[in-house]
């Protein structure tokens, strides 16, 4: 069981780095606007059935 | 496009027709039997053949998508030329590195999936627009535009032709700040969360030992590292606690901080202590939850009110910030912030005068309605002051600026305005007073605990002391109390009540005094034909006459076309005198309308009984208007502000919610009295005659708390500054806005019906929580007291009384729609 000395550690490092990932999306501004994103992905859908 | 076509080709001419743009029904006289699409106004029309032409045909589709309102479009068709001056450039325009300029403009008008779509593809429209990002929520666009090959002005007029009239948008600075304060918010939250999960885990695994073997070593390794977690969220999001609890004591105030603090900091060093010592219990996975709750409620409850905030200051940017100057006998459009005193500006008819100063030619009539309350229209000539915020409603005028800004009496209004709320007593909130005794009740219990279990052991007496402070933590009021008023906000912000700050909902669930100002609250703020004596057939002559007139008396006889039998004999020769009347001919007769000196002066003869009739008007303070043909008085028409349809049934309604109602007016006093008759409000309590600073102190020395001040002009301002509770209705003034708690964009007084009845309910199911959560204090405290509280009790407790009082906040929600519903039938 003393593997708990190594994982455990390794566990909180890889949570530490998922936390940095979020405070790089949160000051690139990922989070600011929540409603017109939702919008923007059926946009593609609509360009595309235009071309073809 | 065949989809489009489909959706709005009229099948059955006699069915209400959908206009092609908006959706809303085509007018019968606007149906063009021939053509393929109907249209309700000449602003869609435009905007529909500019979308066809540019091949935008998919917005239609697109709209549809979403649950978004449609509305009319409105291009404005102005030239934009003030996006161009320098003056503009300096405020607004940011370089960016490759030569490229970016600017960011609010639009109106914006409310859907296929706004965004349409906006973000003007690149591919307008050759020399590089990029477009639109912000729904702000309602903002991102212009990133090459100047070389296209001008600012160029952009901002297809973008009023699409329907989407820009303005400049509020200043970067106080957006950025906001922004900054929403991502470090929503840092903390984050964080508090992850943490709170990991010290979870560790517990969990620190629970199942204690039933089964567990090894010192990692039972020591285990509780090294959640103290370790735990010490991170106490002292970095949890420090917003601390900070919070300590200003108060500072202030030797309480607010519910205190006793959230003090929970977190006992647990903290308790904790911390025992598991350098390897004795005794820890509770950091609790303290973890706590911290991440809490943060939660106040993350939404903050998202919450900015929303509502930037829609307020949304409005503030659509009030006119350009002007005309005139500079060397040419007109230039500039921003309206670039004026200085000695300026000489054109102001047309129907704009908004930028700054104080006098008239130096043309002959017209001003609106002060939103600087005075006055009602009726006053004229100017060359010589006569004017002041910045006042409408111009006659004919195109030039004037020469005296002062500009703050130097104005806009700008001295505003100044009371921010004194007003600078001096405003700050509102103990519920959740504050109660954490108040929270603190008291909890001491009192804590000492006892402690004088009690010291007795016996006094290692004892510090653990179940501790185990006391951190379970009797008011974390369910903490979480539920912002949550429950984010949601009152939210609901509210859907039925276009924008409430800034939901103190402002605690007051008005209580009743109290109710300040209504008169023009625009209680009546339409415009002029109407309320009386008409003698002849009826006169009625359609005279609206005829004045169907062309831009005067507010020719605008509301122009108003009567609707409401009068059809009268068609032809009508000729219509001269506006200018001297308070018109003349016109019908047939071989003589048609005059005007005031009773303009028609005594042109030689009318008036019958005893109409005589008598004007005497009737003129003591009510109407405006009088006399009808004549061949110098014969045919007619009288008495004209006023009209009262709302809807004002006597809420004044009624809002007594029973227990507000005692009263005016106050900057209009005269005869005429204020004769609207509290119709809305039942005592003699006594109607106020008259008001000056924006009398208005101030009436606000200030009243004795009935809380005071809630209903107003829309400048002139409330600073009395809705001063109240506990500020609205602004529909209409309102810039400065009544920024002064005002609650801003409500739909007419009349219905919806403040709506926003008590709201706040009820809230109140309610506040006070509900209160009582779960103090249960469960209770309960929890009794166990501490008596030593038989473990930290996996109260690991178990918290989360089953959170979800409570959360269930319950939530089904309340469905109050809030029963509610909605039944304010909707």
């Amino acid at each position: 069981m003393t593997v708990l000395f190594v994982i455990l550690p390794l566990a909180i490092i890889m949570a530490g780095v998922a936390l940095g990932a979020f405070f790089w999306a949160v000051h690139r501004g990922q989070f600011d606007d929540l409603d017109t994103p939702r919008y923007r992905m059926l946009f593609d859908d609509v360009d595309s059935e235009r071309r073809q | 496009m065949t989809l489009t076509a489909d959706l709005v080709r009229p099948s059955i001419p006699a069915e209400p027709v959908a206009c092609a743009h908006c959706g809303l029904a085509v007018p019968d006289a606007l149906i063009q039997l021939e053509a393929e699409h109907q249209f309700c106004c000449t602003g869609c029309e435009a905007v529909f053949q500019t979308l066809h032409a540019c091949g935008l045909d998919n917005y239609y589709r697109l709209r549809d998508l979403g649950d978004s309102t449609f509305q009319p479009a409105h291009p404005t068709n102005e030239s934009f030329l003030s996006f161009d001056t320098e003056a503009f450039y300096k405020l607004y325009v940011q370089p960016k590195n490759d030569g490229a300029l970016s600017v960011d403009l609010t639009l109106e008008g914006v409310t859907c999936a296929a706004c965004v779509w349409l906006l973000e593809r003007l690149p591919r429209v307008l050759p020399g627009i590089i990029d477009a990002r639109l912000s729904l929520r702000e309602a903002t666009v991102r212009l990133t535009w090459d100047p070389q090959q296209i001008k600012l002005s160029r952009i901002a007029q297809s973008l009023d032709k699409l329907g989407y009239t820009p303005h400049a948008a509020r200043s970067e600075l106080g957006r950025e700040a906001h922004r900054k304060e929403a991502r470090k918010r929503l840092i903390h939250v984050g964080v508090a969360g992850a943490i709170m999960g990991n010290v979870m885990l560790l517990a969990l695994a620190l629970y199942a030992g204690s039933f089964g073997n567990m090894d010192v070593q990692y039972r020591m390794f285990f509780r090294w590292i959640s103290a370790g977690l735990a010490m991170i969220s106490l002292c970095w999001p949890g420090a917003t606690f601390f900070r919070s609890a300590w200003t108060a004591i500072r202030m030797r105030t309480t607010n519910l901080d205190v006793p959230i603090a003090l929970a977190l900091a006992v647990g903290g060093v308790a904790g911390f202590v025992n598991v350098v010592l390897n004795r005794g219990e820890i509770y950091f996975d609790s303290l973890c939850v706590l911290i991440f709750l809490l943060l939660v409620g106040r993350f939404i409850q903050y998202r919450q009110q900015r929303w509502a905030d930037d829609a307020v200051g949304l409005l503030f940017n659509l009030t006119p910030r350009s002007c005309q100057r005139v500079e060397d006998g040419q007109v230039v459009d500039i921003p309206a912030e670039a004026l200085v005193p000695g300026d000489i500006v054109q102001v047309r008819a129907g704009d908004l005068f930028p700054a104080d100063g006098i008239v130096l030619s043309g002959k017209s009539s001003i609106n002060m309605a939103m600087l005075t309350g006055e009602s009726m229209p006053a004229p100017i000539a060359p010589g006569s002051p004017v002041h910045a915020g006042a409408q111009n409603i006659g004919s195109v005028v030039r004037f020469t600026v005296q002062s500009v800004g703050g130097a104005t009496r806009i700008g001295k209004l505003m100044r009371l305005v921010e004194d007003g709320i600078r001096e405003k007593p700050a509102v103990v909130q519920f959740a504050d007073r109660v954490g108040k005794w929270f603190v008291v009740a909890i001491t009192v219990v804590a000492i006892a605990t402690f004088a009690f279990w010291s007795r016996i052991s006094l290692p004892l007496a510090i653990d179940h002391t501790v185990a006391l402070l951190i379970v009797t933590c008011p974390c369910v009021l903490g979480l539920a109390t912002p949550l429950t008023i984010a949601i009152a906000i939210g609901r509210l912000a859907r039925r276009d009540i924008l409430v800034k700050n939901g103190v402002a909902l605690e007051q008005l669930s209580r009743g109290g005094t109710l300040l209504l100002d008169k023009t625009g609250t209680l009546t339409e703020g415009k002029l109407r034909v309320l009386n008409w004596y003698g002849s009826q057939s006169a009625r359609a002559l005279a609206a005829r006459a004045e169907q062309n007139s831009n005067h507010p008396v020719g605008r509301a006889l122009a108003h009567l076309a609707q409401e009068s039998p059809a009268n068609d004999q032809p009508l000729s020769d219509i001269v506006e005198r200018g001297d308070g009347g018109l003349s016109a001919r019908i047939g071989q007769s003589l048609l005059h309308i005007g005031s009773p000196a303009f028609t005594r002066r042109n030689g009318v003869d008036i019958s005893c009984s109409l005589q008598a009739n004007i005497k009737e008007s003129e003591s009510t303070q109407c405006t009088t208007v006399v009808v004549a043909i061949d110098r014969i008085a045919v007619a009288i028409a008495a004209l006023g502000d009209a009262l709302r349809s809807d004002s006597p049934s809420a004044v009624d309604r809002l007594r029973q919610l227990n507000f005692a109602p009263e005016i106050l007016s900057g209009d005269a006093a005869p005429v204020v009295s004769n609207i509290a008759k119709q809305v039942q409000v005592e003699p006594e309590r109607a106020h008259g005659g008001m000056m924006p600073e009398q208005k101030l102190r009436h606000v200030q020395q009243h004795g009935g708390k809380p005071v809630v001040m209903v107003g829309d002009g400048v002139n409330d301002a600073a009395a809705l500054a001063a109240a506990d509770v500020g609205i602004a209705v529909h209409g309102g003034a810039e400065a009544s806005l920024a002064a005002a708690d609650v801003y409500i964009a739909r007419p009349g007084l219905a919806p403040v019906v709506e926003l008590v009845q709201v706040s009820r309910k809230a109140m309610h199911v506040i006070h509900r929580n209160l009582i779960i959560s103090l249960s469960y204090n209770l309960l929890a405290g009794a166990l501490a007291v008596g030593g038989w509280m473990t930290p996996m009790i109260a690991a178990i407790l918290m989360p089953v009384s959170s979800a409570t009082v959360l269930g319950l906040s939530v089904l309340s929600i469905g109050g809030f729609v029963r509610l909605r519903k039944a304010v909707q039938s």
